[in-house]
């Protein structure tokens, strides 16, 4: 059966790839530091589900220790000039969009068609994780369609992710690093001390003021997790259920649904969601890694006034 | 309350703008020690979480092909493109994107976009092509405005059009948690009430991007003046 350790050996083999090309770049001051960063990162994901797992905290400290004290360096030049892509833009035409629209059509195909497939009794493909897999498999199939089109020089790809990992840097690790974060606040039961706090200070007598801090609540406490899906169990436990619904008797299905869409408006506007807002930032080479967030900003507010409109006008009929 | 250290290191850690990914360390490794656990139990739980979310960062997968792509000149086609369609503006491409975006994540077909797939190579290049067409070479900060609104919509049209599909992570996530309450509700019940919001979303996003050409081009007098 195909698993997802399929998919983490594809990363770690791009990872320690990326961490040789590194290596081998003279002209890169900080060229040991990224190797280092990249092929520890590489074997978190070629080894990482044998070693023990104080070993693992120990290479994810190693990797937080080089970007701290030694610093990554930045993204090399590419190795195109302007005038010879434009060149290459006008030989290949719209034939060039064909391997990036590969990635998209072959996840979804995989998807549809991975599920139903067996080898003698057994599922071909783990079906909890036939999306993530798909993706794996769409971009080794996108990779073959893109050089066998293409012709490149055999270390073109491997020098071309190298090129925009090391554009988008440390940033690459942050939203992984988030989720590990939000599993420690779990452990320690961060979520309901929150939730207690908000219950106990604010006057929560009328039906405005309740659901008004349900979804203002869920846009912080989501602000904070960087995660809707983190927020929506603590919040709807503490304010949600007991008083939307049992104390106000509003309608259970209006209040779960758009409170989450609540927690959205709040991912909209926060680092924390890095790889919606930090990433994104990065991997567009703008100098404000903040920059995605405040054109957000006017929105996620105005569609969290919406929000609440909505709940409190239809949650009650 | 103590736990609570973590979320007071990021919030400072962020506002002092140190470097996000060891601000998060350690509030990570703050937050289980505080919660008195032993540290070589909190460094395993930690490698642990981060072992156990692998899974997050596999959209980097893509980077070989699109990188290569890249040194073909996609970007330099993406452009091309874009500026042979003279309606394109900045504004309606990225609302186009935005429409599609959400109609297609309603139907549960949310690998159709992505920053790294999607916005870098595409629609970043398509956005800033249809600027340039109608008032050349652009000044920086308004070619960053247009590449952050061009993550934006992406951004928008997936939050509020996937929750109208009834397979969703999200949707699954709040039956799961109203199961354990003893409350059962049927999945497309939800869905039809993200629908509201998610008007609301294109209506509200949908404007701000149709103001979007008379500010960019404001800002670009305003970059030009004398």
């Amino acid at each position: 059966m195909i698993t997802l350790e399929f998919v983490n050996v594809l990363m770690g083999i791009m990872m320690v790839g990326i961490a040789i090309v590194n290596v081998r770049d003279t002209t890169n001051a900080k060229r040991y530091n990224n190797a280092a960063f990249w092929g520890i990162y590489g074997v978190t994901f070629l080894a990482g589900s044998y070693l023990p797992n104080f070993v693992n905290g120990l290479l994810v400290l190693a990797m937080v220790s080089i970007v701290a004290i030694g610093k990554l360096g930045g993204a090399p030049p590419e190795q195109t000039t302007r005038a010879e892509r434009e060149l290459s833009a006008a030989k290949w035409g719209n034939r060039l969009f064909i391997p990036a629209l590969t990635i998209p059509a072959v996840a979804l195909l995989g998807t549809f068609t991975l599920k139903g497939l067996h080898l003698n009794g057994v599922a071909l493909v783990d079906p909890k994780q036939v999306t993530l897999i798909s993706l794996g498999l769409a971009t080794v199939v996108a990779l073959v369609v893109g050089v066998v089109m293409l012709r490149p020089p055999a270390s073109a790809p491997i020098v071309e992710a190298r090129r925009l990992m090391d554009a988008v840097s440390w940033a690459a690790v942050l939203p992984q690093m988030l989720a590990a974060l939000g599993a420690m606040f779990a452990l320690a039961g961060v979520g309901p001390i929150v939730a207690g706090i908000l219950a106990r200070w604010i006057p929560l007598d009328t039906t405005f003021v309740v659901v008004a801090t349900y979804t203002i609540g869920m846009a912080l406490f989501t602000s904070i997790m960087g995660n809707a899906f983190a927020a929506f169990p603590v919040m709807t436990a503490a304010i949600g259920l007991p008083l939307i619904v049992h104390r106000f008797g509003g309608n259970v299905v209006i209040m779960a649904a758009v409170g989450m869409l609540s927690g959205f408006c709040g991912t909209l506007l926060t680092p924390m969601a890095a790889n919606f807002n930090i990433v994104p930032a990065a991997l567009l080479e703008l100098p404000d890694q903040h920059a995605v967030i405040k054109v957000q900003v006017p929105t996620a507010l105005m569609l969290l006034v919406a929000n609440t409109a909505i709940m409190y006008l239809f949650a009650f009929r | 309350m103590l736990p609570l250290i973590g979320i007071l290191i990021v919030v400072v850690g962020f506002a002092l703008r140190f470097n996000p990914l060891v601000v998060v360390a350690v509030a990570a490794i703050a937050t289980g020690i505080a919660a008195g656990h032993a540290t070589i139990d909190v460094i395993s739980a930690f490698g642990k979480a981060f072992i156990d979310s692998r899974s997050v960062p596999v959209v980097w997968l893509a980077l070989p092909v699109i990188g290569l792509l890249e040194r073909s000149g996609l970007k330099e086609r993406a452009r091309i493109v874009i500026s042979r369609i003279h309606v394109a503006t900045t504004g309606r491409l990225l609302l186009a994107y935005l429409a599609l975006r959400q109609i297609t994540a309603s139907l549960g077909l949310v690998s159709l976009g992505g920053h790294p797939q999607m916005v870098r190579p595409l629609v970043a290049p398509m956005a800033e092509a249809a600027a340039e067409t109608r008032w050349g070479e652009l000044p920086e900060r308004t070619r960053y405005r247009v590449r952050a609104h061009a993550a934006a919509a992406d951004n928008i049209g997936l939050f509020f059009g996937e929750d109208i599909f009834i397979a969703i992570g999200s949707i699954l996530l709040i039956r799961g948690f109203l199961d354990q309450n003893g409350i059962h509700v049927e999945p497309q019940d939800l869905a039809v009430w993200a629908i509201p919001t998610a008007v609301c979303a294109f209506v509200i996003h949908g404007t701000r991007l149709l103001l979007l050409d008379r500010s960019l081009k404001a800002e670009i007098d305003d970059e030009r003046a004398p």
